[in-house]
């Protein structure tokens, strides 16, 4: 057993604890009702799960049509509506809840020692709303669709297109303010909820990621929420606000809604890296490398973030100064995400790495995140970015930092922490072959728009000059195989509740507090409240804790 | 292979070794931003081997199995530093060198030839000095800049050519503009990329570069017999601007005279420069622009002129540097017969352009 940390009970004695968050209570109201975070987590997962495999099918109908350059397998219009319903669905009802609604909900109050998150009630509200901001969104799907992108651009959203835009707008709006309430809820908690000797840099990286991602939260979803309401109101009554002819700016929509969705970006993002430093750290058995600038580098990530909106539209006319400004301000932010790669990288230094499924995920964001982060210097730079804005090039950057970062980081994290939520080991070989499987067509999927962008090929687009034929085949052969990639956990995870080995509290020999419970917890958590008494990836107090253990049973 | 027809393996072969992966260097710009994106480009390879490199060489060193125990580190300060100074620095030139390059791209010379481009869903309809209208094509001469001036009708669209490295939003009610120098005869791609709705994707089209003197042959071919400044005259005076604007001593309004380029005083106080987009804005929203010593009598014309026919007013007066051909034409609508000159849409008027000034919306 050289080659692995997991130490698992003898599974011909261990059994799950008969008294968990699972087995508490009863009955479908018991789920429905609960104010437990670690439920509410479930039903999270369940629900994005829901969605991201809605928002898959519709990205493979989009590389289905584009094999060929011709419009063969839909109408235009259809197509339209697909990469448009694509866009919000993974965006507002996966990318943004992904990491902190699971992960986050589950693990912040275990991580820092607390029964619950600070307003349980209000998180179960969070739950509500995105349920309905979901249910919203398929039912405008289901009747007729939505056509202006998910970016919602004016005056096309305004006044030129009849499809679903209320509905859909309203959707994004009532999900805004779960996203709001869950931003709210993990900075009370994080303030105030803190178990005695728990510092602010006593607190796992995954905690401080959080943390930076909620004031985006917080601070930037109600922006968006107003950019949607105006559309709302210049579509029923006209107001003019984005209209030239009555006096207003069409531009000024653009600003709103970058104003957020720039930081969205980071929403997504923050999270994601704060599971990258807890597996890096467990599976190298090494605290993470500079774990003060790791931290300040999120809060870092924060705060510039909300100065880069407008390097989304340096060619729209916004004047060139603003333009310089905003390129220096991008220039600034990649500098953090630089950081924290070569701390991640730095960690693995003179460890003792083993290369479970979680690893290998953290692993393909590490490569993958570089790429993305790497090719987005091409785009902030403002000369290169007049060539390569608004074509596949962005299409590729986008999706290698949030499909290739931030989804390799939450399948990371829910493998890491898949034994915690449900007491059982997931299968390692399968899942380790999924890891690969997944790296390998992404790679093929996205790495050939990087060239079609450089060529020219713009998004967006229903059919295509024939000369880009052969890249869009690659791309739509690549997405084949990533689909694999991502069907297979859902079977193995699902095959592990009732199969997988038993985990045992700690199977990583983990540092956090939140292995040092039982698996499942129980719906307080803790027997005892706990009392921090060392620093976080402090690995020799868990040698000497199991040797403590050792000694009292002996 | 012998499975395989043979048929069907040459044109595999054929097709997957015959596709583009890079695009065309035709214009003057293009080899200037391809050397700033080939520098990023290795400057982000070496950064991704480096990672690459770093992760793999820890991955066999410290694997379990040969490094059974960690080496706790706290960290380093000086290597903190080092990958905090070297990335900013080197993302401060890509920032330098990039501005460099965008104000270049943005900031036309004063010589360049200036085409104006309306965008509307789903077409690129353009208007040469000389009259002469494409829609879905721009011919073009090699070895002279190029601006266009750019104006949406409806929604955001973007102009871009892959071929020459340019691209620029046209936005509803504002002039934007870029330029060019095309360097190599040819045909390449004209695409909307900004989405624009049901169409898009079918709003594409020829940028045709052509030597001078096919450039001329093109030209002389395709003339309709007017030029836009011409075009603008008619309609000048068919909207009866000439009514006030004719520089008479008691004229009702400005003389229009030179006014291009030249900085004017307004009645609400302040100055402002006479550019395009101020020609445009003073005849679609006249009361916000009164110039000092006038009454705010000047009709709004908004809904009655197309943008189009707006480019063709702020052309003729841009071009305008006397008020002779105003006395001209001065009342001659009055000699027109009833109709002509106000009812003919814009079709119409390519096809027979003597019948009205082309940029009047139908009433």
């Amino acid at each position: 057993m050289s080659d692995t940390i997991v130490s698992l009970p003898d599974q011909s004695t261990a059994r799950i604890p008969k008294v968990n968050f699972i087995t508490k209570e009863n009955g479908l109201l018991s789920w429905l009702l609960t104010g437990d975070h670690k439920r509410i987590a479930v039903l999270y997962l369940i629900s994005l799960s829901f969605f991201f495999f809605i928002g898959g099918a519709l990205a493979g109908l989009i590389r289905l049509e584009l094999l060929t350059p011709q419009t063969d397998l839909m109408a235009t219009d259809t197509y339209n509506k697909v990469f448009t319903m694509h866009g919000v669905i993974m965006i507002f009802f996966f990318l943004v809840p992904s990491v902190p609604a699971t992960l986050g909900n589950f693990l912040i109050p275990l991580m820092i020692g607390a029964k619950d998150l600070a307003l349980p009630k209000i998180n179960l509200l969070s739950w509500y709303l995105y349920i309905a901001g979901g249910l919203l969104a398929i039912y405008t799907m289901a009747t007729g669709g939505v056509d202006t992108g998910w970016t919602f651009t004016t005056p096309l959203s305004t006044h030129y297109v009849n499809t679903n835009v209320l509905t859909t707008g309203l959707a994004v709006f009532i999900a805004g303010f779960s996203s709001i309430f869950t931003g709210l809820n993990f900075i009370v908690t994080i303030h105030k909820m803190r178990c005695p000797g728990m510092t602010w840099f006593r607190m796992p990286l995954f905690v401080w990621a959080h943390y930076a991602a909620s004031i985006l939260m917080v601070l930037g979803t109600p922006v968006v929420a107003i950019a949607i309401v105006l559309v709302a109101l210049e579509r029923t009554i006209g107001i003019g606000v984005f209209d030239p002819t009555k006096g207003g700016d069409p531009i000024l929509f653009q600003h709103l809604f970058w104003f957020y969705s720039h930081p969205a970006v980071y929403i997504m993002i923050l999270p994601g890296m704060g599971v990258i430093s807890e597996t890096i750290s467990t599976f190298s058995r090494k605290r993470v490398f500079g774990y003060t600038a790791v931290a300040f580098s999120s809060v870092a990530i924060a705060v510039f973030g909300f100065f880069v909106w407008a390097h989304h539209m340096f060619i729209m006319g916004i004047s060139n100064y603003s333009v310089l400004v905003f390129s220096l301000l991008t220039m600034l932010v990649a500098v953090p995400s630089a950081i924290k790669i070569f701390n991640w990288t730095f960690t693995l230094y003179k460890g003792s790495i083993t290369f479970e499924t979680p690893m290998l995920y953290t692993f393909g964001f590490m490569g993958l995140f570089t790429i993305g982060g790497l090719t987005g210097i091409f785009l902030g730079t403002s000369g290169t970015d007049i060539h390569l804005t608004e074509t596949y090039f962005i299409v590729a950057h986008f999706h290698f930092v949030m499909v290739g970062g931030m989804l390799m980081a939450f399948l990371a994290g829910i493998h890491f922490w898949w034994p915690k939520m449900t007491g059982r080991m997931y299968p390692e070989k399968i899942s380790q072959l999924a890891a690969v499987v997944t790296f390998i067509g992404f790679n093929f999927t996205f790495f050939p728009q990087f060239i079609l962008g450089t060529l020219g090929m713009p998004r967006r687009y229903a059919s295509y000059p024939p000369e880009f034929q052969v890249l869009n085949v690659f791309s739509t052969a690549g997405a084949t195989i990533l689909g694999v990639g991502y069907l297979l956990p859902v079977l193995y995870l699902t095959w592990s509740l009732k199969y997988g080995e038993i985990a045992g509290n700690n199977p990583w020999q983990a540092t956090g507090l939140e292995w040092q419970t039982q698996s499942p917890p129980l719906t307080e958590n803790f027997l005892e409240t706990p009392i921090m008494d060392h620093e976080a990836y402090d690995y020799e107090w868990l040698e000497n804790q199991k040797e403590k253990e050792v000694a009292s049973v002996g | 292979m012998d499975h395989i027809s043979p048929v069907l393996w040459q044109f595999l072969v054929k097709w997957m070794t015959n596709f583009p992966l890079f695009p065309p260097e035709a214009s003057k710009i293009a080899p200037q931003m391809d050397a700033l994106y080939f520098f990023i480009a290795l400057v982000s390879l070496i950064g991704l081997v480096i990672v690459i490199l770093l992760v793999t060489t820890f991955c066999i060193l410290y694997r379990k199995g040969r490094h059974p125990v960690a080496v706790q580190i706290e960290g380093s300060t000086l290597l903190e530093a080092t990958w905090t100074i070297i990335p900013l620095g080197l993302f401060l030139v890509m920032f330098v060198w990039g501005a460099l390059i965008y104000f270049r791209v943005y900031t036309p010379p004063a010589n360049a030839m200036n085409i104006y481009v309306v965008g509307k869903q789903w077409m690129w309809k353009a208007e040469h000095p000389g009259g002469q209208h494409e829609i879905n094509s721009l011919h073009i001469p090699i070895g002279k800049p190029i601006q266009l001036t750019l104006i949406s009708q409806d929604v955001f669209h973007s102009f871009s050519i892959p071929a020459f490295r340019v691209k620029r939003e046209a936005i509803p009610g504002r002039y934007t503009s870029v330029w060019f120098e095309a360097t190599m005869p040819g045909t390449y791609h004209l695409f909307c990329t900004q989405y624009c709705g049901t169409n898009h994707s079918q709003m594409i089209g020829d940028i045709v570069v052509l030597t001078p003197d096919d450039y001329k042959k093109w030209l002389a071919g395709s003339t309709s017999g007017m030029s836009l400044a011409q075009n603008g005259e008619r309609l000048f005076a068919s909207l009866s601007c000439n009514a006030c604007h004719n520089a008479k001593p008691d004229a009702r309004g400005p003389s229009l005279a030179n006014v291009y380029g030249s900085k004017l005083a307004l009645s609400s106080g302040g100055t402002v420069l006479a550019d395009d987009a101020y020609l445009r804005e003073s005849i679609l929203n006249p009361s916000q622009h009164i110039t000092q010593g006038y009454a705010p009598i000047m009709p709004t014309y908004q809904g009655q002129v197309s943008e189009e026919g707006v480019i063709a007013l702020v052309e003729y007066i841009k071009n305008l540097n006397s008020n002779y051909r105003i006395d001209q034409t001065l009342n001659t609508t009055d000699l027109l017969p009833e109709g002509e000159g106000k009812a003919a849409p814009v079709p119409a008027a390519v096809a027979a352009p003597k019948a009205a000034p082309q940029g009047m919306v139908k009433p």
